[in-house]
C-alpha cells in the first residue's frame, strides 16, 4: 500500500510540475524563447500572494485577483522592453539576458524577503483529506492544484486552437515576417505570449505557495522540474507536458519511498534515461 | 491618366547589410491600374516588393501610399493601410488548416467584397479541402490559398510575387484566369513575373529592372520585343 | 622568392608582439611572488588565476564551440571531490590528484557528451544543469565524503604537500600560476590551430560551417570533453585552497557560473581578450562593492543584461573595434608582402 500511495502522490504532484512546465512550453512554443528565469518568476509570484494574503488578510486561494494581473502586466512589459531585443538567430543574447534576470530576482527577492523558509497558511484543507480505500488518502490540495492543472492545460489548448488569438500565436511562430503582412505587430503578440506565460506562472506560484514551502533560491529548482516535464513529455505538446510531470512527480516519489535522499535523483535520472531512449520526448508534436 | 496616383516610389534604395540591391527607384501605380514588373533573376523585382510592404526599411519619403509617406513604417501597419503582398513562394503558415489560413488574412476586418465564401468562390477547389492542413495541398493550391489570404484584408493594392514560380502551365493558367475577377472589384494590382508575354498580356503597364534599377518602362502594349529584350539583358 | 607582390598569411600583429614579450615578463614577476608577495596577495592571486581559467574555459564552449553551459559546477565540484577522495581513500599526493581528476572527468564527460549533445541551444543549458544537479545530490549521498554536509582535508594530507605552511602557500599558487598557464596555451594553441579555424567557423555560422564539411558534433565534443578535464583539474585547486567541501560550496551554480559567465560576457565573449578583461574588472569590483552581497550579484546581473543587449561583444570588443588592437592573435589576415617589406617578421 506504501508504494501504491507513493504513485498516487507522485500523480497528483506531477499536476504542479505540469503548472511550472506549462508556461515554459507555451513561450517556447510561441517565440522559441527559454526563459531560464521562468523557475524564479514562479516564487516571485508565490512571495506576491504571500504579501497580498498578509496585507489583505485574503484566503491565499483568493490572491489571484492581484497576482495574476500583476504578472500579466510584468510579463508584458518585459517582453516589450526587454526580451524583444534579444530575439533573432543568436541563441546567446536571450539565454544570457533570462540569465541575468535570475540572478536579479533571486538576490532581489533575498533582499527583500530574506533566506527564510516561507509558507502560506491555506487552512483546513490542508489537512483535508479523501480516503479513496483502506490506507490510501488523497489530500484535498494536492487533487485540487491537479484538477486546476487539467484545467489550465484544456483552456491552454482551447486558446490555442480555437481562438483568434491562439491562430495568431500559431502564425507568428510558424513565420514572423508573414505573419507581419497578416497585420500582425509580433512584438504585441510576443508581449501577449509572455504575459500569458506569467498568468499560468501566477497560478503556479501561488499553488507552490500553499502546497509547499518556499524561499528565494528555489526557482532554479522549479525550472528544472519544469524543463524536464517539457522534454520528457515531448517538445509543443501540452498534454504531453502533463503527462511529463507526472512521470516526474511518480518517479521522485518513488525513489523517495527506496530512499529518502534519492528523491530528486530519482527524477533527474527519469528525465535522462527518456533524453537517452527518446530524445524527442514521449509524445513528440508531429509537424504538419 | 485620369486616375489618382494610388502608390508612388520616389528614388527609393535598398540594402542588405552592405549589398545595395535597388538603386534609385521611381515606380507608381494608379487607382485601377495593373503594373507587371519584369526582369532577369536577381535584378531586384522581390527587393522592391518587400521595400514597398515595408519588411525592408527605407526612409518615409521613399515610398508614397494615398499620398502618405509610408516609408518607414512596418510592415504590419502598411497592410492596416489597405496595401498586401502574395508572397513569393507562397509560404503558408503550415500550423494553420486552410480556412485558418484564410481567416487570419482577414482579421484586420477591412470592410469588402471578399469573405471566406468569396474566396470558396473563386477557387472551388479549396472548399473541399478547408479544414486540411495547408502543408497537405499540391503547390497550385497552395497557391491559391495564398492569393485568397491576401485577398481576405480586402486591399486597394494586392502585390503579386511570382505566383506561377515552380507551377505547371495548366495551373498557372488557373491562376491567371481568376485575375479579372479580382481587378473588377476596383483593385489595383502589382504583377512580378518572370513569364515577359504573359505579364505584358495581363497589364496595363510594365517596369522592366535590371541590377537594381529601371531599365524601360510604358504602356505594356507598345513594349516592342526587341526594347524588352534589351532592358531585360541589357544587350 | 621572386620580387613580385606577393600575399601572407599571418598571425601575429606588432600589438601581439608586445604583448607576448609582456606576457613573458609578467610570468616571471609571477613566479617570484612568494618572495615579493605576502600570503593574502598570493592567495588573491590564484584565486583571480583560477576563475581567469573558468571564465576561459567558459568562453571556449560558449564564445567558440556555441556550446552554452550553466552546469561547468558539476565538473568543477568534481574535480574538488575527487581530489578529496583520490588524497584521503588512496593516499594520493594532492597535486598528483589534480591531472588525474582531470582524466577522470574526460571520460566521464564522454556519456554526459552522448546524452545532453540531444539538446539544443537554451535545452542544451538546462541540461547541463540538470547534470549538474545529478552530481550534487549522488555526492551528497556519499557518506564516506561527509554527505550532504561535506568534509575538511584531514591534516595530516595537508602537511604532507610540505613541511612549512609558506612552502605549502607558495606550493598552491605555483599550482595555481601552472594551471591558468596551461589553460591559456592549450586554448590559446587550439585556435590558431587548423582545429581552431573549424572552430572559429562554427561560432559565426554554425550551418556554413558544416557546408564546409567540417564535422560540428565531433569539433564540439572535443571541446567539451577538454574543457571537462580543464574545468575539473581547475575545480580541484580551488578546493585544495579552501580544505573544506560540501555539495552546496562544490556544486554551486553562482560561484562557479554565474561569476563566470558574467566575467567573459562583460570582458567580450568569443574573444581571447575578453575572459582577461572580465576576470580583472570582477575583481575589481568585487574589491569595492563586495561588503553589499545580494545587491553587488543584482548589479553584475543587470551589467551583464546591460553589455549582452547594447555591446555584445563586451569591453574588449569595444576596445578591439575601436583601436584595432589584438593580444591573442588567433584570427589570420592576409597582407600584402614583397621585397621591401622583408623586415615585417610574418611568423
Amino acid at each position: 500500500m506504501d508504494w501504491l500511495n507513493a504513485i498516487v502522490q507522485g500523480i497528483l504532484l506531477g499536476g504542479l510540475y505540469a503548472l511550472f512546465a506549462a508556461g515554459l512550453s507555451l513561450i517556447f512554443g510561441v517565440m522559441r524563447l527559454v526563459n531560464v528565469a521562468h523557475g524564479d518568476f514562479i516564487v516571485l509570484a508565490a512571495f506576491l500572494a504571500l504579501v497580498v494574503t498578509q496585507s489583505t488578510g485574503l484566503h491565499p486561494f483568493m490572491t489571484f485577483i492581484f497576482v495574476i494581473p500583476l504578472m500579466a502586466g510584468l510579463g508584458y512589459a518585459l517582453q516589450r522592453g526587454l526580451l524583444n531585443q534579444t530575439l533573432g538567430h543568436a541563441i546567446l543574447p536571450p539565454l544570457l539576458v533570462t540569465f541575468g534576470l535570475s540572478v536579479i530576482l533571486q538576490n532581489g527577492l533575498l533582499e527583500i524577503f530574506s533566506a527564510d523558509n516561507q509558507k502560506m497558511d491555506a487552512g483546513p484543507i490542508e489537512t483535508m483529506s479523501l480516503t479513496v480505500a483502506e490506507g490510501l488518502n488523497i489530500g484535498v490540495m494536492p487533487l485540487a492544484v491537479f484538477v486546476i492543472a487539467i484545467g489550465v492545460i484544456t483552456s491552454l489548448q482551447w486558446m490555442f486552437y480555437g481562438t483568434a488569438l491562439g491562430r495568431a500565436f500559431r502564425a507568428t511562430s510558424d513565420n514572423q515576417q508573414i505573419a507581419q503582412l497578416m497585420g500582425l505587430n509580433n512584438r504585441h503578440i510576443f508581449g501577449l505570449a509572455m504575459a500569458l506565460a506569467l498568468v499560468v506562472v501566477a497560478i503556479a506560484g501561488i499553488f507552490l505557495g500553499m502546497r509547499t514551502s518556499f524561499d528565494p533560491s528555489v526557482g532554479p529548482g522549479r525550472l528544472i522540474f519544469g524543463f524536464e516535464a517539457v522534454i520528457i513529455g515531448g517538445l509543443g505538446n501540452l498534454w504531453g507536458t502533463l503527462i511529463g510531470g507526472i512521470l516526474l512527480g511518480v518517479s521522485q516519489n518513488i525513489g523517495a519511498q527506496i530512499n529518502p535522499g534519492w528523491q530528486l535523483l530519482a527524477g533527474h535520472l527519469t528525465f535522462l534515461v527518456v533524453l537517452a531512449v527518446r530524445p524527442r520526448g514521449l509524445f513528440p508534436k508531429v509537424d504538419g | 491618366m485620369p486616375e489618382p496616383v494610388l502608390l508612388q516610389t520616389h528614388d527609393l534604395v535598398a540594402r542588405y547589410g552592405d549589398f545595395q540591391a535597388l538603386f534609385g527607384i521611381d515606380f507608381s501605380v494608379s487607382a485601377g491600374e495593373v503594373v507587371a514588373v519584369i526582369g532577369a533573376n536577381g535584378a531586384g523585382k522581390s527587393t522592391l516588393m518587400k521595400a514597398i510592404i515595408g519588411l525592408l526599411p527605407s526612409p518615409a519619403g521613399s515610398v508614397l501610399y494615398h499620398a502618405k509617406p509610408i516609408g518607414d513604417l512596418a510592415a504590419h501597419e502598411i497592410t492596416h493601410l489597405g496595401m498586401t503582398l502574395v508572397p513569393e513562394g507562397r509560404q503558408l503558415f503550415p500550423s494553420l488548416s486552410v480556412e485558418e489560413n484564410l481567416v487570419i488574412g482577414g482579421q484586420m476586418n477591412r470592410p469588402g467584397p471578399w469573405s471566406v465564401a468569396a474566396v470558396y468562390d473563386l477557387f472551388p477547389v479549396l472548399k473541399q479541402r478547408r479544414h486540411q492542413p495547408s502543408t497537405s495541398l499540391s503547390g497550385g493550391q497552395q497557391q491559391m490559398v495564398a492569393i485568397g489570404r491576401a485577398l481576405m484584408s480586402n486591399p486597394d493594392l494586392i502585390l503579386f510575387d511570382e505566383v506561377s514560380l515552380g507551377l505547371a502551365p495548366i495551373i498557372i493558367n488557373d491562376i491567371y484566369a481568376a485575375l479579372p475577377r479580382i481587378i473588377e472589384q476596383g483593385m489595383s494590382a502589382v504583377i512580378v513575373e518572370q513569364d515577359i508575354s504573359r505579364a505584358l498580356a495581363v497589364s496595363d503597364r510594365a517596369y522592366c529592372l535590371q541590377e537594381g534599377r529601371i531599365s524601360l518602362e510604358g504602356p505594356s502594349g507598345c513594349l516592342t520585343r526587341a526594347a524588352v529584350n534589351h532592358a531585360y539583358f541589357g544587350v | 622568392m621572386t620580387e613580385a607582390t606577393t600575399y601572407r598569411v599571418i598571425q601575429s600583429t606588432p600589438s601581439s608582439q608586445m604583448a607576448a614579450l609582456a606576457a613573458l615578463a609578467l610570468l616571471v614577476i609571477l613566479v617570484a611572488a612568494p618572495w615579493w608577495a605576502g600570503r593574502g596577495d598570493m592567495r588573491l592571486l590564484s584565486e583571480i588565476f583560477l576563475y581567469l581559467s573558468l571564465a576561459v574555459l567558459w568562453n571556449l564552449l560558449a564564445g567558440y564551440a556555441g556550446l552554452v553551459s550553466v552546469g561547468q559546477q558539476a565538473f568543477v565540484g568534481f574535480g574538488g571531490y575527487g581530489l578529496f577522495a583520490l588524497a584521503m581513500f588512496l593516499g594520493l599526493h594532492p597535486l598528483l590528484a589534480v591531472p588525474l581528476v582531470g582524466v577522470a572527468a574526460a571520460l566521464i564527460a564522454i556519456p554526459i557528451a552522448f546524452l545532453i549533445f540531444r539538446l539544443s541551444g537554451a535545452y542544451f543549458a538546462i541540461g547541463t544543469w540538470v547534470i549538474a544537479e545529478v552530481f550534487r545530490l549522488s555526492f551528497a549521498q556519499v557518506s564516506s565524503l561527509g554527505g550532504g554536509s561535506g568534509t575538511s582535508l584531514p591534516i595530516a594530507i595537508v602537511k604532507s604537500m610540505a613541511g612549512s605552511r609558506a612552502l605549502r602557500d607558495s606550493i598552491s599558487y605555483w599550482a595555481a600560476l601552472a594551471m591558468i598557464v596551461l589553460v591559456l596555451a592549450v586554448v590559446y594553441l587550439w585556435l590558431r590551430s587548423r582545429h581552431g579555424i573549424s572552430l572559429t567557423a562554427i561560432r559565426d555560422n554554425e550551418l556554413a560551417a558544416r557546408s564546409l564539411g567540417i564535422d560540428v558534433w565531433w569539433t564540439k565534443f572535443w571541446v567539451y570533453l577538454v574543457a571537462a578535464a580543464l574545468t575539473a583539474s581547475v575545480g580541484a585547486l580551488l578546493f585544495l585552497q579552501k580544505l573544506r567541501i560540501s555539495p552546496d560550496a562544490a556544486f554551486n551554480v553562482n560561484d562557479w557560473t554565474a561569476y563566470v559567465i558574467f566575467i567573459v560576457v562583460i570582458g567580450g565573449i568569443g574573444t581571447m581578450e575578453g575572459p582577461l578583461i572580465g576576470t580583472l574588472v570582477f575583481f575589481l569590483l568585487r574589491g569595492f562593492f563586495a561588503d553589499l552581497g545580494t545587491v553587488y550579484l543584482m548589479v553584475l546581473g543587470a551589467v551583464a543584461i546591460v553589455v549582452i543587449l547594447k555591446a555584445p561583444r563586451g569591453i574588449w570588443g569595444y576596445i578591439h573595434d575601436r583601436y584595432g588592437l589584438t593580444l591573442f592573435p588567433v584570427s589570420r589576415r592576409v597582407v600584402k608582402f614583397d621585397s621591401s617589406h622583408k623586415n615585417e617578421n610574418p611568423s
